[in-house]
């Protein structure tokens, strides 16, 4: 398929493998974070860790959209199913989650509940034409990436004047994300952490130019990379050489997608449905100031959150999952007593190992034998 | 969820929507999000709606950059401009 086996080569990939060894200082580490769950999801499949020297070390960050959504919104999205009557419209990534009292939006489903799987918002949107007489609901979730088909369907809603259809919004933003990971530590320089693969979809949005305050900020590289195996491998040997050279930029990798401006249209549509929430609870991360959105007040009516009183409870992860401090970074899959035993993609205790992007789940497909985490 | 892949425009069709070919698989999709679509377009296609587009000279020039990074001497490493 083009632009996706080019992207793929093997012998290719061996070559930057052997660019990356050289280029290395033996003498310290790297520790690089990918933030996104799509490239930790390709590092684990092509088995890229392999690839790279003892001292080049890759640690998963809280980029996986199912993973950073807490209990406490699944259950949201359950009492609306069960206690209100709807149709709830979900991405499949959700369904599995552990949510409170041994319940999942597939286990409600299974109980009655009208919860429906869709591949896109403008399906859930399709439902509600199609149902006139039933109250639709879309629970959506995800980065900017999947914001924009939101504010896409919310405003086509009112072009429509669909009475029946509403979105219970927890869509969430990177470069916060980004920050709070940076300020989780008093002295933000101590962060062990000293550069950034940034993600490829969230940033042919928002733009390349969106990394620049936090680089200057914390003087740390980001190198925006494409989810193939071979934009990963590239983009790590010019981390490498930003580290090397003392340099703190942004650079982009992933330039068949990504400009510095991003996609102007798509910010724009997001811009006219969404504003800021002044703070919102993520798993792992606990509560980051101005990191999610919500709906502005001229779409009340199809802002789920308003529409049915829906609170929010925050509610502890599992005792003996470590999903919170994997998705920090601070721990990897196989430090966690339950990884691979109690815990696997069949039976998630932890949102870690539901979606094929969490750390978890990537680790335990297809990196559990090699050793490491 | 973010794995979204490059396809084809085989078809523009009413409404903002495209039909897209990837590896023989066909799906109607939106083009709300993206301008000026043309059939044999490549778009990055997310949760049934096109992000972006892909730029054929910019892949190109990166597949080139990964061959020559690839085959770099490695005991005279070039730092990379």
């Amino acid at each position: 398929m083009k632009y996706i086996a080019e992207f793929r080569d093997g012998e290719l990939a061996r070559g930057l493998a052997k660019t990356i060894a050289a280029t290395v200082n033996p003498t310290r580490e790297y520790r690089l974070m990918e933030f996104c769950g799509g490239h930790t999801h390709a590092i684990s499949r092509y088995g890229l860790q392999d690839l790279l020297p003892a001292n080049v070390r890759l640690i998963h960050g809280p980029g996986c959209p199912v993973c950073v959504l807490p209990i406490g919104r699944i259950d949201s999205a359950i009492a609306l199913a069960t206690q209100h009557d709807v149709i709830l419209c979900t991405y499949a990534d959700t369904l599995r989650v552990p949510a409170s009292g041994g319940l999942s939006l597939l286990k409600a489903k299974a109980q009655g509940a009208d919860i429906r799987m869709v591949y896109s918002s403008a399906d859930a949107l399709r439902i509600a034409q199609d149902n006139p007489s039933r109250a639709v609901v879309f629970f959506a979730i995800g980065f900017e990436t999947t914001t924009p088909p939101t504010a896409a369907i919310i405003l086509q809603a009112q072009r429509l004047q669909l009475a029946n259809f509403s979105v219970l919004c927890n869509h969430v933003l990177t470069p916060a994300a980004m920050v709070h990971i940076m300020e989780s530590q008093q002295d933000p320089a101590a962060v062990a952490i000293d550069g950034f693969v940034g993600p490829a979809h969230v940033s042919t949005v928002i733009g390349s130019g969106q990394y620049e305050g936090f680089v200057a900020r914390y003087q740390r590289p980001v190198v925006i990379a494409g989810f193939e195996p071979l934009d990963v491998m590239q983009a790590i040997l010019m981390l490498i050489q930003q580290i090397n050279t003392g340099r703190a930029e942004v650079e982009n990798e992933f330039t068949r997608a990504v400009r510095r401006d991003g996609n102007r249209k798509a910010q724009g549509l997001c811009e006219q449905v969404f504003e800021l929430r002044d703070r919102f609870d993520w798993r792992g991360l606990g509560e980051v100031p101005l990191s999610a959105l919500k709906i502005r007040p001229e779409f009340a009516q199809f802002d789920a959150e308003l529409r049915y009183q829906v609170g929010y409870a925050q509610v502890p992860d599992h005792k003996a999952c470590e999903c919170a401090a994997i998705l920090r970074g601070h721990k990897r899959p196989a430090d966690c007593k339950v990884f691979g035993t109690v815990c696997t993609p069949d039976h998630p205790l932890g949102a870690c190992m539901v979606s094929s992007e969490g750390a978890c789940a990537a680790h335990y497909t297809y990196g559990r034998f090699r050793g490491g985490g | 969820m973010c794995l979204a892949i490059p396809a084809r425009v085989a078809e523009l069709l009413d409404g903002d929507q495209a039909r897209i070919e990837l590896g023989g698989v066909h799906k109607v999709i939106s083009i709300a999000l993206v301008d000026e679509v043309a059939v044999g377009d490549y778009l990055i296609v997310h949760v049934g709606f096109a992000i972006g587009k892909l730029d054929p000279t910019e892949a190109e020039q990166t597949l080139a950059l990964f061959a020559q990074m690839a085959q770099l001497d490695p005991a005279n490493p070039v730092p990379y401009q």
